[in-house]
């Protein structure tokens, strides 16, 4: 089954609720048309594409309730899912923290996160951008591995009290690896866009073979406390987990970094740096995102973070009801405010530091203090008097993204960019901070 | 299913709501139509329609994989029933080789026009992508089976059993945590089916029914006078077992040391009730002194350490570059491998890549290419002697035949090498536990997975766990916190120094072995016995905010 259209899916959604003799019921139908393309050892290696459709059909009938799903659009088909999820709310136990459904939403006008220009990428496209991306490897006598993968997805929802959202878009993302042949040397890009004009795999390309062929005779440091200066595609995946665990009501339970003695919690107050403001925007022209989200709530421009003061935390629609405030839904991307001076300009205001391109295997070592640890890959750097001076070897940190950001230096100017752990999208400066914990040496390149 | 999707599904994941962009891993359906199989002979019908449109697009290989991927769900907190869901995925992935140069497409249109259609994609996107290859696929020789099947060998299907039982069983150890003192108690029972199907041009026809069960609870305290908070999670182990892993039985129980610990049958009620004693102790424990410590690791916590720090590493995929972009490549080069000489760990060190072990998570008949599946050796006596491959890698190490490590998720995504189950071998010699802590001056016994993250290499890791016990002068000396553990993969395993013996081997595993660019998970299981390892460097991870 094709993308559907606005109307196309408004009308089928219509047809299944008809169907429907539940108290509530909510309807949602996605799908989506991708297409990928890997590469290593400067060679093609898999690739594919992959065409998927689902309708959900979730009926209730006072706190009971059944979900059932079909990826047969008949009538016949349509009337049997929404049999279905009904005789399954009839078996369902009552869910105490079932809330009664959304009714139609005031929503603002949707961002463009769809570009008919990604939309049409042709598998010749994909081979193009590897064919360019192999050219760099192979002039500078480095070996590629790399990805690119593209999508077009829409979903769709609908409820027995009129709520209807639509939403569609398109979507490429690329990265890839350069290693020198004697694996001394290893360099790093990643990119995400709605917009396929600003993809350009060679350009993309040529900076990771820079950062590979830099890299190459890494020096070992002492571990210990340095100031740094993480790139975009480092800093957010610590900044990932400090925006993903402001959630209320962990906070409210008093199992979260944001909680205090005697089910308080740190919301309103200054925890970070007053430099610090982090918000999520659908609308912001570089990050476009959902202006719904999954259950039908509208996703506001919403600041987490406003000079360092905890200014937000998000709700499920049921711990909102229970504390009597407003039900925010967590972002599905966000921004950080940086400056205008740019990564050079960082580095060039530095005395003595390290420049890391990549931040890898993160994981949660205390929940109380937020403290993760990883490593740094694919590009570890001293600076000295302003000055890329030569490569080090990789690290190991211990760190919070908490105390991190109150040991704030400098920001520089916000870029898009993609974690690598997750895929989340982020529009982030690079960030200079000062103390950073580095724990070990990792003899990884 | 990937790590994120899961936890958002079961809402145990601190920031769920962040992931609600992600999309689902399956269609949601009634529990009851979970019990009905495809047949056989129609999977047959479809396959051959997707064959012979490869072929006649100019495919030289074709293998189809039809698949039928059933979860389940039953998410309890504290006295509530958070969610019961039932997903289903269906659908169908062909691969191809066409110019020399793979090709792979997917869909979940199960008539023959939309078979066909992927066909001619899949075909269509490796002529395409042939200009950009070095050299042509070279696949090792793989006899067709003709039509053959394979069932785990379960003795009670999880889909069976009514979920009223499932919900009590959740509900009874909510109650004996809370009763024990916990401030909040999350627990899950997670069920996996497996129906695939596959069909090549080699001529083999192999339908294959696998299951999987994983319970698991987090116990949480808090302390209300320093809102300090502690947890403390299950001791169980993801199994390829059906129902029967959680009914309890005395023979499969190791008692006398610190908390009681499981073989083939867990005891899901009992690790609650101590679990909320032992969570209430960590909130008062010691905090570790940073040192040096001769480590005693329990296999519900080593199995972690095998996974990152040998099964990672041994992956050919990984060693040849397959994975520089994203899970990393390996510091055990080919040459390493060559010379038969490379020291991984001292003389008691054995470990074995194994995809026939009953009730562990690895285990199939055949692998995702067709090849039947074994058991060898990668680490022999301390050296480096073996990778895990599969059939277009066999050739690179001098195999005449593939090892049966290739593995897809779903039908959705393509099959590539992924790691089969990698086990410590026990001790030859007699020794419990016990008498293994006896010879132990300054330790630390670790019980538990926590905390893990890895290089890119594996070479350097770091590795936390549940339950942390000081051992003086051959005594448990009490419960200690804060702890973390980093080494070098090579010194970690020469500092090895004993195991104990086979009564001691038991299965730890992963769910969520993550691998691959689109992101793919594999179940996979760890065996070992408790082993000692001298001198660790230990680091504390107490900080203040």
């Amino acid at each position: 089954m094709p993308i559907l259209s606005k109307e196309e899916a408004q009308a089928l959604l219509k047809k299944v609720l008809s169907y429907s003799k539940a108290d509530e019921c909510e309807v949602s139908i996605n799908g989506s048309d991708a297409g990928n393309i890997r590469y290593a050892r400067n060679s093609v290696s898999t690739s594919g594409a992959i065409s998927q459709n689902s309708l959900a059909v979730s009926s209730a009938f006072g706190k009971k309730l059944g979900i059932a799903t079909i990826n047969e659009f008949d009538d016949e088909s349509l009337k049997k899912v929404v049999i279905r999820a009904e005789e399954l709310a009839h078996l369902a136990p009552e869910n105490p923290e079932y809330v009664s459904i959304l009714g139609p939403q005031d929503y603002a006008a949707p961002s463009k996160q769809y570009v008919p220009e990604t939309a049409s990428i042709t598998p010749k496209l994909r081979a193009d951008a590897v064919d360019l991306s192999l050219k760099v490897a192979k002039d500078n006598k480095l070996t590629a591995a790399g990805f690119v993968q593209n999508s077009i997805a829409y979903s769709a929802f609908m409820n027995s009290k009129g709520l209807f959202a639509y939403n569609t878009s398109t979507d490429i993302n690329f990265s890839v690896t350069l290693r020198t042949a004697d694996s001394k040397g290893s360099g790093y890009i990643t990119r995400d866009y709605n917009d396929v004009k600003y993809f350009d795999a060679e350009a993309f390309t040529k900076i990771a073979a820079q950062k590979a062929t830099g890299s190459i005779g890494a020096r070992a440091l002492e571990p210990g406390k340095y100031t740094v200066i993480l790139e975009p595609a480092a800093g957010i995946v610590l900044l990932e987990n400090l925006i993903g665990g402001l959630d209320a009501r962990q906070a409210d339970e008093g199992r979260s970094f944001l909680s205090k003695p005697g089910g308080k919690t740190k919301l309103g107050e200054k925890m970070l740096d007053e430099r610090v403001n982090i918000y999520s925007d659908p609308w912001n022209p570089e990050l476009p995102t959902a202006y719904w989200n999954g259950d039908g709530r509208p996703q506001e421009k919403m600041s987490w973070i406003e000079k360092g003061v905890v200014k937000n935390l998000y709700y499920s629609r049921y711990w909102a009801q229970k504390q009597n405030v407003k039900a925010i839904p967590g972002p599905d991307a966000f921004i950080m405010d940086g400056t205008d001076t740019s990564l050079a300009d960082l580095i060039k205001g530095t005395e003595k530091g390290i420049l890391v391109t990549r931040l890898w295997y993160i994981r949660p070592v205390d929940p109380q203090t937020l403290l993760y640890t990883g490593l740094t890959r694919d590009g570890t750097f001293y600076i000295e008097n302003g000055e890329i001076k030569f490569p080090v070897k990789n690290f190991r940190f211990n760190e919070s993204p908490v105390i991190m950001l109150n040991n704030l230096e400098a920001l520089g100017k916000p870029q898009r960019t993609v974690s690598g752990e997750s895929g989340t999208n982020g529009l982030i400066p690079p960030m200079k901070i000062r103390d950073f914990t580095f724990s070990s040496l990792s003899d990884a390149v | 299913m990937k790590r994120r999707n899961f936890l958002y599904l079961t809402g145990m994941g601190v920031g769920a709501t962040f992931l609600q962009g992600v999309p689902a891993f399956g269609k949601i359906i009634d529990p009851s139509a979970a019990l009905d199989g495809v047949d056989p002979a129609f999977k047959k019908q479809l396959s051959d329609v997707a064959l012979n449109a490869a072929r006649s697009k100019g495919a030289t290989y074709t293998d189809v994989r039809i698949g039928r991927y059933l979860n389940q769900f039953v998410v309890t907190r504290e006295d509530k029933v958070e969610n019961i869901v039932n997903t289903e995925s269906y659908g169908l992935g062909i691969r191809v080789i066409a110019n020399g140069c793979w090709g792979f497409a997917a869909t979940d249109k199960m008539d023959k026009d939309s078979i066909a259609r992927a066909a001619a994609d899949a075909v269509a996107i490796a002529k395409e992508n042939a200009r950009l290859q070095s050299e042509p696929v070279q696949l090792a020789p793989q006899k067709g089976y003709g039509e053959v099947s394979w069932k785990a060998p379960i003795e009670k299907n999880a889909f069976e059993v009514p979920i009223k039982e499932k919900v009590d069983l959740l509900l009874s150890v909510n109650d004996a945590a809370m009763k024990g003192g916990a401030s909040y108690v999350d627990s899950i029972l997670f069920f996996v089916n497996e129906q695939k199907y596959f069909a090549s041009t080699d001529g083999s026809y192999i339908d294959q029914d696998i299951h999987r069960i994983w319970p698991l609870f987090t116990i949480t305290k808090i302390d209300a006078k320093t809102g300090k908070f502690e947890t403390r999670n299950s001791l169980s182990a993801p199994r390829g077992m059906g129902y029967e892993y959680i009914i309890p039985r005395e023979s499969d129980k190791i008692k006398g040391g610190p908390t009681t610990l499981y073989r083939d049958r867990y005891d899901m009620l009992e690790d609650a009730k101590a679990g909320a004693i032992q969570v209430g102790e960590k909130l008062t424990a010691k905090s570790v002194e940073a040192g040096k410590y001769d480590l005693v690791l329990d296999p519900s916590h080593l199995w972690l350490t095998i996974h990152e720090s040998t099964g990672h590493p041994t992956e050919l995929d990984r060693v040849l570059g397959y994975e520089a972009n994203f899970a990393g490549t390996s510091f055990l080069t080919l040459d390493k491998w060559e010379s038969k000489k490379f020291n991984y760990g001292s003389k008691l060190v054995n470990i074995v890549g194994d995809k026939t072990q009953p009730g562990s998570l690895g285990a199939v008949g055949y692998d995702d290419e067709g090849v039947a599946c074994k058991k060898w050796d990668i680490i022999k006596d301390g050296i480096l002697v073996n990778y895990q491959a599969i059939r277009d890698q066999a050739h690179i190490i001098g195999l005449n035949e593939s090892q049966g490590c290739c593995y897809a998720d779903n039908w959705a995504n393509v099959q590539f090498q992924r790691m089969p189950n990698v086990s410590l071998q026990p001790g030859k010699t007699p020794l419990a536990p016990s008498e293994l802590i006896k010879n132990v001056e300054k330790g630390i016994y670790i019980l538990g997975d926590g905390s893990f993250s890895i290089d890119q290499q594996r070479y350097n890791f770091q590795f936390s766990g549940q339950l942390f016990y000081e051992i003086k002068e051959g005594k448990i000396a009490g419960m200690l916190k804060d702890v973390a553990y980093q080494s070098n993969t090579q010194e970690f395993w020469n500092s090895c120094t004993a195991i104990c013996d086979e009564r001691d081997y038991r299965l730890g595993g992963s769910f969520f072995d993550g691998k691959g660019q689109p992101e793919q998970v594999s179940a996979v299981s760890h065996g070992s016995a408790t082993t000692r390892f001298n001198g660790v460097n230990v680091i504390n991870t107490e900080r203040k905010i």
